[in-house]
């Protein structure tokens, strides 16, 4: 696998005159993830006059800038320029890039060790950690958890397991406000959408649709099979940022019961609830 | 100045919201850019004072105090209520306190730009004053406008000398038709159609449909032809961006768009054509025109605006 993505070429697009793709690659894959999240740094810090702002995504970069400063011409040379910057570090950042793969890709217990261990990802060195996302799964909260269990013949104690006993990567935020798309969810609970769409999930949600999971930051129409709820508000229109998570973050989900759903529930209204970091 | 009637949808908008993407949070802004700095420039306010934008039906708006409105865009037929003057698109306009504007059902286009000397003064959320109702930001309380809203209005020199000099400014707005050509630069995923399919894309009009809004502009006519399926792994869309469902058909994303789609994008339309699709109407027909980024950015550099 190291020696296809090795192989893989960088594509820049332009995406209309006023924004440019760089693509890694065309699909889910923590290398390519990686690649473009570096890209986006180090742009970020050259700070090049023009560039209004920049969308990561799983496998590519969207560069917004201002044609009356910058020509599609020019920003492809300054990009080229970057980017070999990045191949002459790649020994370093593909070897980080293998330890990620494998604790995203490490399955039963043991995980959150290695995670929290020794390797931990540049970006998890940046917000301190993992962080603790409770959940009450089932009942009221998860309503298709029923429907679930029948389909894939696990049992639901067994569904939330799996759910909650891997570590979450936030490859990119997007749909909605502060909608995180998290990679590596357990096999044995994929589960296609629902066939019609409800047409309003509550907000905080916790969902599988096919093979991603995530949270329904606000109240939206949406086809994912709804298997709890986190008293947390994953968009906050009033804080700065004005959302939970960014990509990048490892994110963890922590079963907990209605009452102490409740209980956190009532802080993060009142403003008291600190977001809480595994390390 | 308050809202005596909101119409379908008046929303308060300036250039749009910059920086926010990487949380899923749009760019929003005025549809028509064209119209908008025009509007501005007619009542001396800087590029981005925050104006409205109305739809297609009517609205009304009174005025508290002596001003210059001007109106670009859509042409709504804008009529003062107090003494039955006809508000020209184009110019400045000067409103007396206590004064009502009402406007009518649009003649032609879809969006109405109502500047007021000074700006529509909301509060500026994550760097804009741009209403996005998903994301419930902006704008006045994050929402559309209702009957009976009152908005503060930024102080204005509206001395004899800069009204004199104001109200001898004037744009001829654009001509909206029902055959609107469109732009359009190859998008990144043009590779997944076939050539039948690009052709049919390029030498066949589609036409508007009334499922369009701010989010996007569907439209109808014969399937393009992809190479396999539209799906791709979600990447970053932009205003402009013309995606190609599973069934065939073309959407072309517009300002309040989602800041990531999962279908493939054959094409994107030229920034300096927005203006034309901003105000395409229901049964219009769209000829997309193919054309070389160099071409499009060395003419934008010799226009006087500056988007």
């Amino acid at each position: 696998m190291e020696e296809t993505d090795r192989e893989e070429k960088v594509h820049i697009a332009p995406v209309g005159d006023e924004a440019l793709l760089v693509e890694f690659g065309e699909r889910i894959d923590e290398t390519i993830n990686r690649r473009v999240h570096l890209l986006k740094k180090r742009l970020d810090k050259t700070g090049i006059r023009g560039i209004r702002e920049t969308l990561p995504t799983y496998r590519s970069l969207l560069i917004f800038y201002d044609p009356a400063l910058l020509s599609y011409r020019r920003l492809c040379r300054k990009l080229a320029g970057l980017l070999k910057v990045e191949e002459t570090q790649t020994v370093g950042g593909r070897q980080t890039a293998g330890k990620a793969q494998t604790v995203g890709s490490r399955q039963v217990a043991g995980k959150a060790q290695t995670v929290g261990g020794g390797q931990a990802t540049e970006e998890n060195q940046a917000v301190g950690g993992i962080l603790a996302v409770p959940c009450c799964y089932g009942g009221r909260y998860g309503p298709d958890l029923v429907d679930m269990e029948k389909a894939l013949q696990i049992t639901a104690d067994e569904i939330v397991r799996l759910h909650y006993g891997v570590d979450y990567k936030v490859y990119m935020l997007g749909f909605l406000p502060g909608f995180p798309y998290l990679g590596g969810l357990d096999e044995r609970i994929r589960m296609p959408r629902l066939a019609v769409p409800r047409t309003k999930i509550p907000a905080r949600s916790v969902g599988i649709g096919d093979s991603q999971t995530g949270v329904y930051p606000v109240d939206s129409p949406g086809g994912w099979r709804l298997i709890g709820k986190t008293p947390l508000d994953f968009y906050c229109p009033q804080k700065e940022p004005p959302v939970l998570c960014r990509a990048g973050t490892y994110i963890r989900f922590v079963p907990v019961d209605e009452k102490a759903y409740e209980a956190i529930r009532k802080d993060v209204e009142s403003g008291v609830y600190r977001p809480e970091y595994i390390s | 100045m308050e809202i005596i009637s909101a119409g379908p949808l008046s929303t308060v908008q300036d250039t749009g919201r910059f920086g926010y993407l990487e949380y899923g949070i749009g760019q929003s802004g005025v549809m028509d850019r064209d119209a908008f700095q025009k509007a501005n420039a007619l009542v001396g306010n800087r590029d981005n004072e925050a104006v409205i934008e109305t739809t297609l039906l009517g609205s009304a708006f009174r005025f508290d105090k002596d001003t210059l409105i001007a109106c670009m865009g859509a042409d709504m037929q804008g009529r003062s209520e107090t003494d039955g003057r006809i508000v020209e698109r184009g110019r400045a306009f000067p409103v007396r306190a206590g004064e009502t504007v009402r406007f009518g059902m649009a003649k032609c286009g879809v969006r109405g730009y109502i500047a007021v000397a000074g700006g529509i003064d909301v509060p500026v959320v994550m760097g804009s004053r741009s209403t996005d109702c998903k994301c419930r930001i902006g704008g006045y309380e994050g929402r559309k406008l209702k009957d009976g809203d009152v908005l503060s209005v930024f102080d204005a020199d509206l001395s004899e000398k800069a009204r004199k000099r104001l109200l001898k400014k004037s744009f001829s707005p654009l001509q909206y038709g029902a055959d609107i050509v469109l732009r359009v630069i190859p998008g990144p995923q043009i590779g997944y159609f076939t050539e039948r399919g690009i052709q049919t894309f390029l030498e066949t009009a589609y036409e508007v449909t009334s499922e369009s809004d701010r989010m996007g502009i569907r439209l109808r006519g014969p399937v393009i032809e992809g190479k396999g399926g539209m799906d791709i792994v979600s990447d970053g869309i932009t205003f402009g961006s013309i995606q190609v469902t599973s069934s065939g058909l073309p959407i072309i994303l517009a300002a309040d768009h989602q800041t990531t789609g999962g279908y493939a994008q054959i094409a994107v339309v030229a920034g300096r054509d927005l203006p034309y699709l901003a105000q395409a109407r229901p049964g219009d027909r769209i000829h997309f025109q193919k054309a070389a980024i160099e071409d499009v950015q060395r003419e934008r550099k010799n226009r006087w605006y500056r988007w």
